[in-house]
């Protein structure tokens, strides 16, 4: 132990180190070894004082354990007891340094927390306005729903405190006490509705507790909206109308007819205002909410043009955010600032380089993609490795978008995406590895191009050096296996699988490699052994196809066969040169020694996906290769061919390798259609006829029928006849309990019922037309069965891509969680609709609506009147329906009349005119009761 | 939830004030802080004081050796934050009187004190510096 006032001795425990020794000492020893044992010296000091019984001790002991705690990350949930003794203290000093350590360091799970309840209930109703203070404070930071329950009546009579500082406080406390303790709402939101309308001092406080409960969920808080409309027009505090601006915006997308009456004072604030953090809250609430009005969208960019405009870093920033705002709904206003986002590109600044290429982006359509991508690439080229690669990454998720929307020709893309994988820095390798896969599989035209894409990157070596991009190579590599047919040279692409320097690569993706070589070889050997196949094959597969699914795509898209047709004579003329020129005896066999020679090594690799790989390709190559100079010795003609051993081996890969992959739907297995006959929910009960021996345990769900057989394990007829009738009567009691079951947990049912109609043949999961009959059915499947790797083909041809179904979502919607916002808003709607029917708030309110309303409503006075009516009737209102089901505390009065009001209000609200409204309510009075899942909004602001 | 968490962080990095308004163990604080540190201290004058972290916004800025970084929701308005470390730093300059480093550290439960004044919950209560500085005054004159 390295100095620091020695050892433990007789001085430490008479002369207490205070928090300013502490914090000496702590400066005193360098960083590091010193530092830390001194500082556990001085918790081996702590722990000893802080049980002292005097009262001065054991608070500086407790304040040093929070110093430490708080900025050396000192574990102090030991002393968690001492700080609740603390707060009992007498002195103020005392109780402060107790409640900040509690504050600081209690957590939810503190064990000690419920000894603290009756403390704090105690300095709540102290005397001393500073210890309530103290009290709120803490509590608000620690409170859990224990606290909230027992403190609520509490909190309640301090709201009504005459004090400004006690009130501000409490109300800032109930935001979390609402969040712990959704009752609470009940007792205390009046009050903090009426604090609305009280002093400025409070004002703050309660805009900042209404803004926080607004961002949630903002619906219940529009019977407010006429309060913080007042506070909009009013105020004068900043910070108050941020947080009001921020409650509109919430608000304004609930209700439209609020936007007109908002919109004005909006940009009086806007064209007014000196500080630029309410101008830029005016921008971003008009261009986020409000953009429908041109006149103050208009202003806001002419706002926006300024911040950009500014030399202050952070208005240029906050600029381009504001611009990114508003380039969905109005572009010109990107237009309008174009050169200073692109100038922004190069900024020093990354965030603001960032915020930039998020606005290049949203201009991005389909006119100009190929533009803005080569400047993109050129700024690429010269960022530095980060942004080089935001910037990549934000093409490829850009063009992807909604299955390659916005391009065009698709030809550029992808060589669009091999210019992308030699950029130096280039680290998304795993994006484009997929893009290239999945175009190839859904776009049929562009594989001609990938496949010489993909070829330049195979042959070149230098690539292989490079990590980030092996995930990239593995897709050429795939790419040149799966679609060779169109390869100018396979030889050249299986030099290129082999070489050398493939050594570089991971084994997983080595093993890709090699596999696309077997698909190479096969390929070349099929072209030699069987021209004529192959001659037919090609042709086959790309126009005639009637085997092949191509071809019902085309039906659907007549105007795209002709492409595909020139494609096919491209194809065939490319695969007779290809024939006549290529595949010779000599290249052959030298493609077959070159195969055995350089991955004869592998053969013995550790790896074994690529071992088995390697000796699969062995093997090929060894028959062919021994067949082949068999042969050769014997002066064979070639007519033999079709009948070597090799040949049938190689035609029955070549099919197999020849189906194409296609993209599956992920809803694809429900499109199935049920078989006439198959009954899914029918009982498993002749399982057991089979699965006597073998005694599955079965689950208790099927207990009820299946049980009884198990009990006679023997499995006879006789049994399982018996069975059978059981299962007979209690097929109807089991279909039911399994639709309750099916009721109660559908999420984990597979959505069903909704696209049955479309669905009609089996594997593919998109041709409806499909007139196959059945033999030839058949015929396809038994092929397929022998494929291994094949799937369903459910590729159409460009220009179209493949997309399967609408989006691509997951089929399964997410079960809403119920959380505690709902509680607190259905508990506010409640507070709001409800406890305003009773007589005297109703009065207040209803006065000071009025008032509010002849404010707002300078233009229609003549409607007054009628708003008072509306008034009347909305606070009669009181809401019925609960979403959150939870048992209400509060009978409410009266309740039959809502639920017709609410449907009332439904009605009012979808016909546009206040007269129409007015008359629907009418007639939904005499409706039926419905259950609502909207709230009532009162249109005070009309 | 507007403000998540109050840093002051000085120039080698050293946290000399924390202040959380959600729970994270210490451990979480402890990584969260030294990837904010790292973040931030490598910005220059020439950049903007906006940093996005995690689902964090942090907004920060440098007083003297004192780094003032200040945690929000991505809803809260970065410039009004910047107002608010000012507010806080002019409500410092006045308690101590041109405030430093050392201040914060030897006094620290004062600088909590006023920042609870100002700040409860993550939403500011209180701006103005008479009525934050108040109690403490009063705290001052008793002992």
């Amino acid at each position: 132990m390295s100095g620091g006032g020695g050892g433990p001795s007789l001085m430490d425990s008479l002369f207490q180190r205070t928090l300013d020794d502490l914090i000496k000492g702590i400066r005193i020893h360098t960083p590091g070894a010193a530092q830390s044992s001194f500082i556990s010296k001085s918790l081996d000091e702590i722990r000893r004082e802080i049980k002292s019984t005097d009262l001065q001790t054991k608070s500086t002991a407790l304040q040093k354990l929070t110093y430490l705690h708080s900025l050396h990350g000192i574990d102090m949930s030991w002393a968690a007891f001492h700080a609740v003794e603390l707060t009992s203290s007498p002195s103020f000093i005392h109780k402060k340094t107790a409640y900040l350590a509690a504050s600081l360091s209690f957590r939810p799970q503190t064990d000690v927390l419920l000894l603290l309840t009756n403390q704090l209930r105690k300095d709540l109703s102290s005397a001393n306005q500073h210890e309530v203070s103290l009290a709120l404070e803490c509590l608000s930071v620690i409170c859990t729903p224990h606290f909230a329950r027992d403190l609520t009546p509490d909190i309640f009579t301090l709201l009504a405190s005459t004090k400004n500082f006690i009130r501000k406080k409490s109300i800032a406390c109930l935001l979390m006490v609402f969040t712990q303790y959704p009752d609470a709402v009940r007792v205390c939101f009046k009050r903090l509705v009426e604090n609305l309308e009280a002093s400025t001092e409070t004002l703050a406080a309660t805009v900042g507790v209404f803004c926080e409960l607004a961002c949630k969920e903002p619906r219940s808080y529009l019977p407010l909206a006429p309060e913080f409309y007042r506070i909009l027009v009013d105020s004068r505090n900043n910070w108050v109308l941020i947080k009001v601006l921020k409650i509109f915006a919430k608000l304004a997308k609930l209700e439209p007819r609020l936007a007109k009456k908002v919109v004005e004072p909006i940009c009086d604030h806007m064209k007014r205002s000196e500080a630029k953090s309410l101008v830029f809250e005016c921008v971003r609430t008009i261009v986020s909410s409000f953009y429908e009005y041109e006149f103050a969208v208009k202003l806001a960019v002419a706002k926006i043009r300024e911040f950009l405009l500014d030399t202050d870093l952070n208005l240029k920033y906050l600029g381009l955010q504001g611009l990114l705002l508003v380039a969905p709904n109005h572009s010109w206003a990107v237009l309008e600032n174009k050169e200073v986002v692109i100038k922004s590109l190069s900024d020093v600044d990354r965030n603001i380089k960032l915020e930039a290429l998020r606005l290049v982006m949203s201009m991005v359509s389909d006119d100009n993609v190929v533009e803005i991508c080569r400047v993109l690439i050129g700024y690429s080229l010269k960022s530095d490795p980060e942004f080089c690669n935001e910037i990549l990454m934000s093409m490829l998720s850009t063009c992807s978008r909604n299955v390659y929307e916005i391009i065009v020709d698709f030809d550029w893309y992808v060589s669009l995406l091999g210019e992308m994988a030699r950029i130096p820095h280039c680290q998304n390798g795993e994006e484009i590895e997929y893009q290239l896969i999945d175009i190839g599989m859904r776009v049929k035209d562009v594989r001609p191009e990938l496949v010489r894409v993909g070829r330049d990157l195979l042959i070149d070596p230098a690539l292989l050096g490079n990590p980030f991009i092996h995930r990239i190579l593995s897709a050429a590599a795939w790419v040149s296996g799966e679609y060779v047919r169109f390869s100018r040279n396979p030889f050249e692409i299986m030099e290129a699988l082999l070489q050398p320097r493939t050594n570089l690569l991971p084994p997983s993706i080595r093993a890709v490699y090699i596999h696309s070589a077997y698909k190479v070889l096969s390929f070349c050997l099929h072209s030699f052994l069987l021209p004529n196949r192959t001659a037919n094959f090609l042709s086959e597969f790309v126009d005639m196809e009637p085997d092949f699914t191509y071809s019902e795509s085309e039906r659907e898209l007549p105007e795209t066969s002709g492409l595909s047709e020139t494609n096919a004579d491209n194809a065939k003329n490319s695969s007779s040169s290809l024939k006549k020129d290529t595949f010779t005896r000599e290249s052959v066999v030298n493609v077959l020694t070159l195969i055995l020679t350089s991955l004869s090594p592998l053969a013995g690799s550790h790896d074994v996906e690529l071992q088995e790989r390697v000796r699969n390709l062995l093997g090929l190559a060894q028959l062919a290769q021994q067949e082949i100079s068999y042969h050769d010795d014997h002066k064979e003609k070639m007519v033999d061919r079709d009948d070597l051993k090799t040949s049938i081996i190689i035609r029955l890969i070549n099919d197999a390798l020849s189906e194409d992959f296609g993209p599956v739907s992920l809803s694809a297995q429900e499109r199935v259609p049920v078989p006439d006959g198959l009954v899914l929910e029918e009982n498993l009960s002749k399982l057991d006829i089979i699965c006597a021996d073998v005694q599955l345990p079965i689950s208790k769900s099927f207990s009820l029928v299946v049980r009884p057989s198990f009990l006679q394990t023997d499995g006879d007829s006789v049994s399982s006849r018996q069975n059978e009738e059981e299962s007979e009567t209690s097929a109807a009691e089991s279909t039911s309990l399994l639709s309750e079951h099916r009721k109660r947990h559908g999420l984990f049912y597979l959505p069903s019922d909704n696209n049955q109609n479309t669905s009609t043949g089996f594997p593919p999961a998109n041709d409806p037309n499909k007139k196959d009959n059945d033999v030839e059915d058949l015929v396809k499947l038994t092929e397929e069965s022998l494929a291994l790797k094949r799937k369903s083909n459910l590729a159409r041809p460009r220009p179209v891509v493949v997309k399967l179904d609408e989006g691509e979502r997951h089929p399964i919607t997410v079960k809403k969680t119920q959380s505690n916002d709902d509680l607190i808003s259905g508990a506010v709607r409640d507070v709001l609709l409800g406890n305003e029917a009773s007589s005297q708030s109703n009065q207040s309110s209803g006065r000071r609506r009025g008032k509010t309303l002849s404010k707002v409503d300078q233009g229609s006075e003549s409607k007054d009147n009628m708003e008072n009516f509306e008034i009347g009737n909305s606070s009669k209102r009181r809401s019925k329906h609960r979403i959150h089901g939870k048992d209400k505390k509060h009978p409410s009065p009266g309740n039959n009349v809502e639920g017709r009001d609410e449907n009332g209000e439904i009605n009012k609200k979808k016909s546009g005119s206040r007269h129409g409204r007015h008359k629907a309510r009418q007639r939904a009075d005499g409706g039926i009761n419905v259950v609502v899942q909207k709230p009532v909004i009162p249109d005070f602001l009309l | 939830m507007g403000i998540r968490f109050v840093l002051m962080v000085n120039k080698q990095g050293q946290t000399r004030l924390a202040q959380y308004y959600e729970y994270l163990t210490l451990e979480e604080r402890r990584a969260l802080e030294g990837e904010i540190v790292r973040k931030c201290l490598a910005r220059n004058e020439q950049q903007c004081s906006f940093v996005e972290h995690r689902t964090y916004k942090i907004v920060y800025r440098r007083y003297a050796s004192l780094f003032f970084l200040v945690g929000v929701d991505n809803e809260e308005n970065e410039l009004a934050i910047l107002e608010f470390i000012h507010l806080l730093v002019e409500t410092m300059d006045r308690h101590f009187g041109n405030v430093c480093e050392l201040d914060i550290m030897f006094h620290l439960e004062k600088a909590h004190f006023m920042l609870e004044e100002m700040v409860m919950n993550g939403c500011i209560v209180e701006t103005s510096k008479a009525n934050i500085l108040a109690p403490i005054q009063l705290m001052d004159k008793a002992s």
